[in-house]
């Protein structure tokens, strides 16, 4: 814990920024930014937003598997190095000691990479948190295709993992303004919570929209008569950048924002693509297979609600490494390909 | 019904209590059909040392902050805790009938904890059961509790990789109320452990991963008693690793040591068999 300083450590929690100068075509899975170059960021929403909490609240504890500085865990190590728990690289006691300090009182916020929580620490997480339903906060970064590693780091198939797990409740937040807002929400859920988190210099999006995070809700950020986008996570941004975009086109773009992948805000989304008229186009950083689209579609088809359906997501394979930018582009979720694949379709 | 015998029990007691044991572990498989005999066998005496009497409880409080925790890592011996539960009065002695004899019942293969008072975690997939001990040590620290985290281990749980996380960190947060006790039957699913895979010198990989290391007779309660309790003042300290050497099927001559015996059927004959050898205690 003591080794985590220097650089990331320095980020302060309120400042916001824009930043033209620097080039961004980086591979890094640890300074790839998903901001573009002309969006405001924060620097590190869930520790400072997780320090803020842990004030009141001292059953709030922290574990990391030596990425605490990766998933902004070093913010709060800092501040509470008599509550932070290095783990090593070792998943599965991560998770099952976690479980174990929630069942004697404690609220742990664990962090890893999502690749790492989804594939090699799932059984750990199933039957030493989930199946006793004990309020274990697992939060991930690189989510879906966040990093240009490659497949060991891109968790392209993680929502598909843990939408099957019983009791586990899923949050894709969009931006800083969502994750800092959930991190409270979360805590206070009394079961355990997979969050995909987004961190480094977050983009700061939904201070522009009369927007508020809640558990379960998915969020009307933008009206329009003739594409309704549903969209999670990063891909709310996107969504609302294409639709910004689209507007020019006399294209009327609503965007539904649901957040929590699960529960899944069923109401709203069956009000929504309910209108008529509208092509339902669901948007998400995440494999075709057994995301936010897939959830939708069944959430349609069993109302009997069968508006036409497209799905912006990543292919079904492994993915390539390189430039995220670049790979956003050739895998079809960046604003540019959003906005093409959307026309193509009216 | 809980048993009629004085907490912390004498070694008679204790004997007479392991006999106990056995014969509910029998009955609890005679309801189910079938059963892990020889898992549960081999560490009824380590089950009830601790429960009659080395563990801080209060049957009447399963969730008394201060009691003492047990973990069962090797889930499929859960007959050997659940009588000790019942003889000790957490839960009625009729469930002993009912074990898995039709969906809906309270005991089931592996311990619940959501179905079942005074069981401090669910168990069943083996290699988890060290790192909720580990997680268990950990809150007793930060809550300044004073309360030990015991954890069963089977030995051929010790195979799994996540067991060995566990080992390295309990080390290093100096977990010294975490006890976990080996069972040390040596028998697996497929064969001797030496066959299907080695782990030996356990005792020098576990001094060497930090941990004080006691060996003991398993199925000698004097002995057991004296590695069991470790007090309630070694909270900064080396966490405590016993290699319980043990018999699988202990108490059933036809069962001790034979594979076929980790889980099977009786025939009636064999259960008569079995039952008239568990009629006195073993020395």
């Amino acid at each position: 814990m003591s080794t985590q300083t220097a650089k990331a450590g320095t980020a302060k929690s309120d400042t916001t920024k824009s930043d033209t100068t620097k080039p961004r075509l980086k591979t890094s899975a640890m300074i790839a930014s998903i901001a573009g170059a002309d969006q405001r960021t924060r620097s590190a929403p869930f520790g400072h937003a997780l320090v803020e909490l842990a004030k009141k609240r001292p059953e709030i504890v922290g574990l990391t598997a030596d990425l605490g500085k990766y998933t902004d865990l070093h913010i709060f190590a800092q501040a509470y190095p008599e509550r932070f728990y290095q783990m090593g690289m070792a998943e599965q006691v991560l998770m099952a000691a976690a479980g174990g300090m929630a069942r004697e009182g404690c609220i742990p916020f664990a962090t890893t990479y999502a690749v790492f929580a989804a594939r090699r620490a799932y059984d750990f997480i199933c039957l030493s948190i989930a199946e006793e339903n004990l309020p274990v906060k697992i939060v991930c970064a690189l989510p879906g295709l966040t990093t240009g590693y490659g497949p060991s780091h891109q968790a392209t198939e993680d929502l598909a993992i843990f939408r099957g797990m019983p009791n586990l409740t899923i949050v894709d937040p969009c931006d800083a303004i969502d994750i800092e807002q959930a991190v409270p929400t979360i805590a206070d859920h009394p079961g355990p919570v997979y969050m995909r988190l987004l961190r480094g210099q977050v983009p700061v999006v939904l201070d522009e929209y009369d927007y508020r995070f809640e558990l379960g809700k998915a969020k009307l950020l933008r009206d329009g008569g003739e594409v309704l986008i549903i969209s999670s996570g990063l891909m709310t941004m996107r969504a609302l950048e294409a639709a910004k975009r689209l507007e020019r086109d006399r294209i009327g773009v609503a965007v539904l924002h649901s957040p929590t992948i699960k529960p899944l805000d069923t109401e709203t989304i069956l009000r929504e693509a309910g209108r008529g008229g509208r092509l339902v186009v669901v948007a998400e950083n995440h494999s075709v297979i057994g995301g936010l689209g897939e959830a939708v579609a069944g959430t349609l088809l069993r109302a009997g609600v069968t508006p036409p359906f497209r799905q912006i997501a990543l292919p079904d394979a492994f993915l390539d490494a390189g430039a995220l930018p670049t790979l956003h582009d050739r895998y079809g979720i960046s604003t540019e390909q959003v906005v093409a694949q959307i026309k193509g379709w009216l | 019904m809980s048993l009629q015998i004085k907490v912390p029990a004498t070694l008679a007691d204790l004997a007479e209590a392991a006999r106990i044991n056995r014969i509910d572990t029998m009955d609890m498989f005679a309801a189910a059909g079938n059963g892990h005999y020889g898992s549960c066998f081999s560490c009824a005496e380590i089950v009830t040392a601790l429960y009659f009497n080395v563990m801080r409880l209060d049957p009447a409080r399963p969730d008394w902050p201060e009691r003492d925790r047990f973990v069962l890592g090797k889930g499929h011996a859960a007959p050997t805790l659940y009588s000790a539960l019942i003889r000790r009065g957490y839960m009625p002695e009729h469930w002993i009938h009912e074990f898995e004899a039709k969906v809906g019942v309270k005991l089931m293969t592996h311990p619940s904890r959501r179905y079942q008072p005074g069981v401090d975690a669910s168990g069943g997939a083996l290699g988890h059961g060290l790192s909720i001990g580990v997680g268990m040590a950990l809150a007793g620290k930060i809550d300044r509790r004073d309360y030990r985290s015991f954890v069963l281990l089977g030995d051929g749980e010790i195979q799994e990789g996540s067991v060995w996380e566990a080992f390295a960190s309990a080390a290093k947060y100096r977990l010294g109320h975490l006890v976990a006790i080996i069972d040390a039957n040596g028998l697996s699913v497929d064969g001797t452990l030496d066959e299907v895979m080695p782990m030996e010198p356990l005792a020098d990989k576990l001094s060497a991963f930090g941990w004080e290391v006691v060996e003991c007779d398993g199925h000698d309660l004097a002995a057991l008693l004296r590695v069991l309790d470790i007090g309630h003042d070694r909270v900064d300290a080396a966490p405590r690793a016993i290699i319980a050497r043990t018999v699988k099927g202990r108490g059933v001559s036809f069962m001790e040591n034979v594979r076929r015996w980790h889980a099977d059927v009786l025939t009636p004959d064999e259960d008569r068999l079995a039952r008239a050898e568990l009629t006195r205690p073993l020395s």
